[in-house]
């Protein structure tokens, strides 16, 4: 056989399941619409906040989004690839240094700002 | 019908279901495999077939096995195994038959039997799962075995007593794996969880009864 078996099936599901998705990277603020199972019912439930990061590669690829309600910090992790996935919003981008934002779970208020970035 | 296959562990992956869980699998060459000899209760006192995978060149195999192999009119082949069948299934079953991977189904559980990673010479913690003593706060006394018995009485180390010594490279069955997929043109097998050996190993798959 030729190839690697194992990354042959990773790309079949990268296939299968990509869409078409805005180009977002850590630093922006994005509205992701995630389909939720509550009981039989389904719904779709938005969830905004800030990217913080990027990880995995092929179908394994996943992002966290932060976002602070009432004080409290909130961070969710979604696949990229999953099914369950409906849509994604950029709603800002934003300038950053770091391919990771943990800093950002020490900060609140104002000094937990991101720049915005405004791309050519 | 032969009901279990000799395949191969090629690594670990995950794939989505299409409701979106995941499921994490391991990607398995099963097959194909050649029936080399059939096992007869009249003959062999019980039923059974030897099955082979993996085609290699003559000059690999010694003369009694390639005298075995061309008796039995099928390529020389580098694994072989013989899966217990009954009687009633071994009649169907022809020597020099190729078995592939399409006898298994989609859901269906099987059996995965395998070669665990050799550990070599483990201590007590790792291959018993002992506490072992504390780190730190000056003891002197840290992955050891501790006691291994009594006193006068009775005067000897009980039998099987668990030891350091060697571990790992043992033959264990994982049972009731769920097939996730199966690509029968690839002679590939997606199984759900972990089965036992190193990315290469061979292993024994088994439908279940």
């Amino acid at each position: 056989m030729k190839g690697n078996p194992v990354l042959e099936i990773e790309k079949e599901q990268m296939e299968k399941f990509n869409k078409d998705l805005p180009d977002f990277w850590v630093g922006d603020t994005v509205r992701v619409y995630f389909r939720i199972v509550e009981g039989n019912k389904e719904r779709v439930q938005p969830f905004e906040g800030v990217v913080i990061k990027f990880s995995g590669g092929m179908h394994r690829r996943t992002f966290t989004v932060r976002r602070t309600t009432g004080g409290i910090g909130v961070e969710r992790t979604f696949p990229l690839y999953s099914p369950r996935l409906e849509k994604i919003e950029v709603i800002r981008r934003g300038k950053v240094r770091r391919a990771k934002l943990y800093y950002l779970r020490q900060l609140s208020g104002k000094a937990a700002r991101i720049k915005e970035r405004f791309p050519k | 019908m032969v009901t279990g296959l000799l395949g191969k562990k090629l690594g670990m992956t995950q794939v989505f279901k299409d409701d979106g869980t995941v499921v994490p699998v391991t990607v398995i060459q099963a097959g194909p495999c050649w029936v080399v000899q059939k096992k007869t209760p009249d003959k062999d006192g019980y039923a059974a077939v030897q099955i082979g995978m993996e085609q290699i060149k003559e000059k690999h195999v010694n003369k009694p096995m390639a005298g075995h192999f061309k008796k039995h009119n099928v390529p020389f082949l580098r694994h072989l195994k013989e899966i217990r069948l009954s009687p009633e299934d071994l009649r169907d079953v022809e020597e020099g038959q190729v078995i592939n991977c399409d006898i298994f189904e989609v859901g269906e559980k099987i059996s995965v039997t395998g070669w665990t990673k050799g550990r070599g010479f483990a201590g007590v913690m790792k291959r018993h799962g002992m506490a072992g003593s504390r780190d730190s706060h000056g003891a002197r006394y840290h992955r050891v075995v501790g006691s291994i018995g009594m006193c006068t009485f009775p005067a000897r180390v009980h039998k099987g007593k668990r030891m350091p010594g060697h571990m790992g490279t043992n033959k264990v069955t994982v049972k009731n794996l769920e097939v996730v997929a199966v690509y029968p043109e690839k002679n590939i097998l997606l199984i759900k969880g972990a089965v036992p050996g190193h990315i290469g190993s061979l292993l024994i798959l088994r439908k279940m009864r």
